[in-house]
């Protein structure tokens, strides 16, 4: 079994005090970020990259993906406790979770919640560990018009799902792609958009601009807000589900595991929307679906288990494509581009220690969140007393003052500082920022592949439809972008004749 | 329940603003990418891709501004902004002065103003924090992490 040696020695790398510290530290900071309502776990993990430059590879990473799921675990706590999500894909828990705890069932709710959030993730690594390294293998003949196609896609889906409006989702996008071409050109050295300053010469980094996006953006996005008084948190007993329980929401785990696993992986799905998903899918299939909203174990059971089962698996496209999926897995490209490894199908083959170990290492912090998340229910409770105020100019310091750790340059804290209000005004006027970050993680790959492929086929784009791999993705593609266009103007027609009866014209 | 109070929707003018905003953005790429040499199609030159994205702005940008009636995403800019302001003025202090004083002075008054002014804390529950978070990033960037920032002490 020569394929699985590198599998084991993944466990030997996770095993490591360093890594197995790490991997620790990244899901109580991810549970931590997952009560505290505002930041977000793409903003948490921007705001820490710069922490992680001291680190292996492997370490930074590993700490970066327990932080990313562990925020999965903690958004259940204040949802079911507070009616508070702490996470967007914790929404939908809120409905059933806190109804249960308000029954006195709060203990229930949350220990199914962490039993399904386990084995939702613990599915999804299973997949992943059989699914990536063949996907991987697949993408290994991809040329310059096979990434062309692929990053396109991927931004067009993250466009597509976004919150918010499409076109303002797109219109992000766009400005993402262009913040990617300042810089150097790197086909001849002509200097674009660099204003003659030199610290844009070597093109804008990645670390400023989601640490200013998704970080300080909400920091002062948040500063508007009016917090009322906090209502005392809904006592916690019982945490073990009876068997009736656990026999009850049993179909509604396995369910919601597939579902998020599947969501995960597409582009733009993730953890929220697969919440969103498994949760309606729970409600039609109920033969009552009026319990749903008054308290229905398998409202909680199916969003967590989805939500922790779709973060696990948006790694795929990333690990073995070089696509992140979603905001967060951008930044965690980020992450990896900083530490001197590209993400994409080379990575099993090339760096199979960090490969395995950043996908093995999520066994053993699901495990950890598993122990760790119902005693330490308490202690979340009492941090979420913390005034937003105080944590504030904690949080818009460390990011300040991270910010100039990348280069060691103060023009990049000036960058993170113009990016946060940039993000700011941006969530203000209904703009996700998420798009703008994606592509510009995905701008200098998209430019050159395309400027390669167009070289390859000595400037006909026809020759992308030829090529099957890229004929199919660019017609995917076009059924995106296409296809809702199509149905609204359709629709307008429709409401247009059936206003204006027909020999007006 | 402590759900966040946000400031009421913005009407169409806000949309159309940031719309007209994307496609000048758009239009500045297009121009700044012609002036960088298009080339053809078979030898794309470094202003192409710039370019198409460009115009791909100044399109996305005529669509927002003619749906603006219909969005209701934006929210309207009141006087709690004016707080978003003053954060942005304390930080935009603390770039230039950083360089030249340190961090410890900028960092210890950026957390009081947010803590005192912006939050309305207590005088005294301000200033304990301050200092205190100061000394903590002083320890952990210094101390710990060996960052070279420029600091006093």
């Amino acid at each position: 079994m020569d394929s699985l040696s590198p599998v084991l020695d993944g466990f030997a790398v996770v095993l490591e005090p360093k890594n197995l510290l790490y991997c620790l530290l990244g899901v109580v900071i991810g549970m931590l970020i997952g009560v505290l309502p505002g930041l977000g776990p793409a903003a948490t993990i921007a705001i820490l990259l710069p922490m992680t430059f001291g680190l292996e590879p492997v370490t930074s990473i590993i700490m970066l993906a327990g932080i990313f799921y562990g925020a999965q675990y903690g958004g259940t706590i204040t949802s079911v406790l507070l009616r508070l999500p702490g996470e967007a894909s914790s929404v939908v828990t809120v409905f059933d979770g806190h109804a249960m705890a308000r029954q006195g069932r709060a203990g229930t709710a949350l220990g199914i919640a962490a039993i399904g959030s386990f084995t939702g993730g613990t599915l999804s690594i299973v997949a992943l560990t059989l699914v990536a390294p063949f996907v991987a293998g697949f993408a290994l003949d991809f040329g310059p018009p096979e990434y062309t196609a692929l990053a396109l896609l991927g931004i067009l889906l993250v466009a597509t799902v976004s919150n918010g409006g499409k076109v303002k989702a797109l219109i992000a996008a766009a400005a993402g792609l262009l913040l990617a071409t300042v810089g150097r050109d790197d086909f001849i050295s002509v200097e674009r958009f660099t204003f003659g300053n030199l610290s844009l010469a070597d093109g804008l980094d990645f670390v400023p601009i989601a640490m200013g996006l998704f970080g300080l953006g909400e920091i002062l996005y948040n500063l508007e807000e009016r917090h009322r008084a906090t209502q005392a948190p809904a006592a916690v007993t019982d945490v073990w589900p009876s068997r009736a329980d656990l026999r009850q929401a049993s179909g509604a785990i396995g369910r919601g595991g597939v579902l998020g696993f599947l969501l995960g992986i597409l582009p733009g799905g993730g953890a929220v929307l697969s919440s969103l998903a498994a949760y309606a899918w729970e409600k039609r299939r109920a033969r009552h679906p009026e319990r749903f909203g008054h308290g229905a174990i398998e409202g909680v059971a199916a969003p967590e288990t989805a939500n922790n089962a779709a973060a696990t698996s948006s790694f795929i496209p990333l690990l073995s494509l070089g696509i992140p999926a979603n905001a967060t897995m951008a930044v965690i490209f980020g992450a990896l581009l900083i530490q001197g490894v590209t993400p994409g199908p080379q990575l099993v083959t090339e760096h199979p220690e960090l490969f395995w170990g950043v996908v093995n290492s999520m066994y053993l912090g699901n495990v950890l969140l598993l122990i760790m998340s119902l005693p330490l229910v308490g202690l979340f409770v009492r941090i979420l007393r913390v005034r937003p105020a105080i944590l504030a100019p904690i949080t818009a310091l460390i990011t300040l003052i991270g910010a100039y750790t990348v280069r060691n340059d103060v023009f990049d804290i000036g960058l993170v500082v113009f990016f946060g209000v940039l993000g700011y005004l941006m969530k203000k006027t209904g703009f996700d920022p998420g798009p703008l970050v994606l592509a510009f993680v995905l701008g200098s790959l998209l430019e050159t592949s395309l400027r390669r492929s167009l070289l390859l086929f000595d400037g006909n784009p026809a020759g992308f439809l030829t090529r099957p791999i890229s004929g199919v993705l660019l017609a995917c593609f076009l059924l995106v972008a296409v296809l809702p266009a199509a149905r609204t103007l359709l629709h307008r027609r429709r409401a247009h004749l059936d206003r204006v009866p027909s020999g007006n014209e | 329940m402590t759900e966040p109070e946000r400031p009421p929707a913005a009407g169409a003018a806000t949309t159309l603003v940031t719309a007209a905003l994307v496609v000048v953005l758009g239009g500045a790429a297009v121009a700044g990418a012609l002036n960088l040499g298009v080339g053809s199609a078979s030898a794309p030159g470094p202003g192409m891709w710039p370019a198409l994205v460009g115009a791909a702005l100044v399109v996305l940008g005529g669509v927002l501004a003619a749906r603006a009636r219909g969005t209701e995403d934006a929210e309207r800019f009141t006087r709690t902004g004016l707080l978003v302001l003053a954060a942005t003025g304390t930080m935009v202090v603390f770039v230039a002065v950083v360089g030249v004083i340190g961090f410890e002075i900028p960092t210890v008054s950026l957390a009081f103003v947010w803590l005192r002014f912006l939050g309305r804390e207590s005088w005294r529950l301000s200033a304990i924090v301050s200092v205190a978070a100061t000394a903590a990033f002083y320890l952990l960037f210094v101390g710990a992490l060996g960052v070279t920032i420029p600091h006093l002490f």
